[in-house]
């Protein structure tokens, strides 16, 4: 898993879940994380959508319910375009 | 600086209590990333500041068919950076008839000050997006009669219960009509039904003040429906909008919520080298720019017709560019791919000073605040110099293409107006007859010499109709010569008129050189033997010409024909209304009460008169009672 990509979610989700970067780990999830709902996770899926420029599929976003997760689906993703 | 190194610093910023710092800082991030995930930290760190800016409040309904939760922190970063502080309450998901309908409902108990109403064509005419093809002629009518139908009930039962404004999406067009090709072809059309109820919502909306529509059906094609619409997200949450256009709808709102809080830009300040031009006039000559119908001088020719249309809406045009004055005159004046004259310009700064004095000197001369202008230059060094010295300035993100020039101008949301009156489309013209008169100042000797020599005659009404816009919108627009400046829609102002007690008069400013239309407003309230003005404003291109004096003199002499002993009035101080801080203590008014920087001024009407200037000729076109 490439560690820019990492860094890149992490940012984003500090940002919407209103944590410090360094307070998410592959292991935040939407168990473990208070501020983590449904409006969030929407959120979430439409800011990595966004910021990477592509649309992501039910089946995928079944798959995001945790930052690994969420970084594993993107990295295929993306090299998957490139 | 990077985004993550700006939101350290301001985070640091925060922490060591530099609000107005950390402001800048959060402006500058917002401007350079438009992103959901800024939008959320920017919305977090704003309201951490928001006791130590001063911000407008704004309360926002949504009523809606669709999910627009994740559209919600994008507009409160966008309004946050342009000074409003945006409350956003959104309808329960399709409850929008029953909120609009119940004089009970939430939406009424928030008194928003504006709603709007966001339904899809698939929503609300489920039979004429799905079902279109197995309809017959009579069964479109009756469905196109139906959803008019509810259109125009929901916006009087709006009307009855609240008097904000209020802003309605019209219906989006399917991507594909249900008959093909046909549809174009076919008597009873799918497109043509749908754009019968857009044109119906434009009645609706032109019989109602304050409601208006917001041309959705233009948005989607714009970007293209294909483009625009996300179908995976729709089916699985109920978001039609794809992630790339949710700014794009957010910015169509902003088209809105600029002119309804005021934040708007009343001139617009232009570059010339390759910006109204391509190249450099000084280097390159008249025959050397490229200016002109065919490329390369098409795109400046472009940017030229967009300026035309902000010059027509009433927008001021200056230039401010670094040149020597003879070479960019030349041009100005004689190029033939000009479509911009010099006398489209009211004020010019052709010199090779700093442009932040040069912005500073062109909104003195135009006697308005730095904060109303907006500022255009291909060059991103200048451009970011004005945002560092004159934040207040609105400074326009150009893109590195000329082709794009008209369009960010065109896209702007600071040079929406929502209606316009006569004076804004004469408003350049205006400025000229006062370059006129500061000139005829000049010359004469004595004040009194010049305010006889102006030749002034005013005419005051009582409200009516024809006044009734105008009225309004100098309510919310005056801010320096405004000794209340309270904010009043028309709809308010008219139930107002509507009341006894309550007057309401236009003042209307003609001189040797032209009409210079409505310029000033009063209101007053008259209980037992006080009249109390609740409002009274004057443009600021009629102060200084004793024209205030004529109008109070009025009043006062209205009040006492109308059984008043006394006039009363608050003055309420803001950051811009100092010119009217004296005014009431110059016409022989005495405190009444004071409450911190706010003042009531008395005037005893038994003993004190209010003369009206023997320079001005006053008629009132009503009855005095």
């Amino acid at each position: 898993m490439s560690s820019q990509l990492f860094e890149r979610v992490r940012g984003i989700a500090a940002d919407i879940l209103e944590l410090s970067p360094n307070q998410i780990t592959l292991q935040s999830s939407s168990e473990n994380v208070q501020t983590w709902d449904s409006v969030r996770h929407l959120n979430l899926i439409l800011a990595f959508e966004q910021e990477f420029g592509l649309q992501l599929d039910p089946e995928e976003i079944d798959q995001m319910n945790n930052i690994e997760g969420i970084t594993s689906i993107l990295e295929q993703k993306l090299n998957h375009h490139g | 600086m990077n985004s993550s190194d700006l939101r350290q610093e301001i985070d640091r910023r925060i922490a060591a209590a530099d609000a107005a710092g950390a402001a800048r800082s959060l402006a500058d991030l917002w401007f350079k990333d438009h992103s959901a995930s800024t939008a959320w930290f920017a919305c977090s760190r704003y309201e951490q500041l928001r006791p130590k800016l001063n911000l407008l409040p704004y309360r926002l309904a949504i009523l809606r068919s669709f999910t627009v939760e994740p559209m919600v922190p994008l507009l409160r970063a966008a309004a946050f950076s342009a000074g409003i502080d945006l409350t956003v309450r959104l309808s329960e998901f399709n409850a929008h008839a029953q909120e609009i309908l119940d004089p009970a409902s939430s939406l009424y108990e928030l008194a928003p000050d504006a709603a709007i109403l966001a339904v899809q064509t698939r929503d609300i005419a489920p039979d004429l997006w799905h079902d279109f093809s197995a309809l017959n002629a009579e069964q479109v009518q009756a469905a196109v009669r139906r959803v008019t139908g509810e259109f125009c009930t929901w916006v009087r039962a709006f009307r009855q219960h609240s008097q904000t404004h209020l802003i309605i999406h019209n219906l989006e067009q399917p991507p594909i009509a249900s008959l093909g090709i046909l549809d174009s072809q076919a008597e009873v059309s799918q497109t043509a039904a749908i754009q019968q109820i857009n044109q119906a919502l434009r009645t609706i909306a032109s019989e109602h003040s304050g409601v208006y529509v917001l041309d959705y059906a233009a948005l989607v094609a714009r970007y293209g429906s294909v483009q625009w619409h996300d179908e995976r997200k729709w089916l699985m949450v109920r978001l039609p909008v794809a992630a790339q256009n949710l700014n794009r709808l957010i910015n169509e709102w902003l088209r809105f919520l600029h002119p309804l809080t005021g934040k708007v830009a009343k001139a617009i300040v232009v570059d010339l080298d390759n910006t109204l031009w391509g190249g450099v006039i000084g280097e390159d000559g008249m025959a050397g720019i490229q200016l002109g119908p065919e490329h390369p001088g098409g795109a400046y020719q472009e940017l030229q017709r967009a300026l035309l249309d902000l010059y027509h809406r009433g927008i001021i045009l200056a230039v401010c560019s670094k040149n020597n004055s003879d070479d960019a005159m030349e041009a100005l004046q004689k190029h033939r791919g000009m479509l911009l004259k010099p006398e489209h310009f009211v004020a010019m700064r052709i010199n090779w000073g700093d442009k932040s004095q040069n912005l500073r000197e062109i909104a003195a001369e135009l006697n308005i605040g730095v904060d109303s202008l907006a500022f255009v230059d291909d060059n991103p060094i200048e451009r970011q110099q004005i945002r560092t010295q004159l934040p207040e300035v609105f400074v326009i993100e150009l893109p590195n293409v000329p082709m794009e020039f008209a369009r960010a101008i065109r896209e702007c949301p600071r040079f929406e107006r929502l209606s316009l009156s006569a004076e804004d489309r004469q408003r350049s013209e205006c400025y000229q007859k006062q370059a006129e008169r500061e000139l005829l100042k000049q010359t004469t000797s004595t004040r009194e010499d010049f305010y006889r020599s102006l030749q002034q005659a005013i005419e005051i009404a009582p409200l009516d109709k024809s006044t009734l816009p105008r009225i309004s919108q100098l309510t919310n627009k005056t801010n320096q010569f405004n000794l209340t400046t309270r904010r009043y829609t028309e709809q308010q102002i008219w139930e107002l008129g509507s009341s006894p007690e309550w007057n309401c008069f236009s003042l209307r400013v003609r001189d040797r050189f032209g009409d210079n239309g409505v310029v000033g407003v009063a209101i007053t309230r008259k209980q037992d033997k006080t009249c109390e003005i609740d409002t009274l404003l004057m443009s600021c291109r009629v102060i200084g010409r004793t024209v205030e004096t004529a109008f109070l003199s009025f009043l006062a002499e209205h009040a006492r024909k109308h059984g008043a002993q006394r006039l009363t009035g608050w003055f309420l101080l803001t950051r811009k209304n100092a010119p009217a801080r004296d005014f009431y203590s110059n016409h022989g008014f005495q405190i009444l009460q004071q409450n911190g920087d706010d003042t009531l001024w008395e005037l005893n009407l038994e003993q004190t008169q209010v003369a009206c200037p023997e320079w001005i000729q006053l008629h009132f076109n009503g009855d005095m009672g």
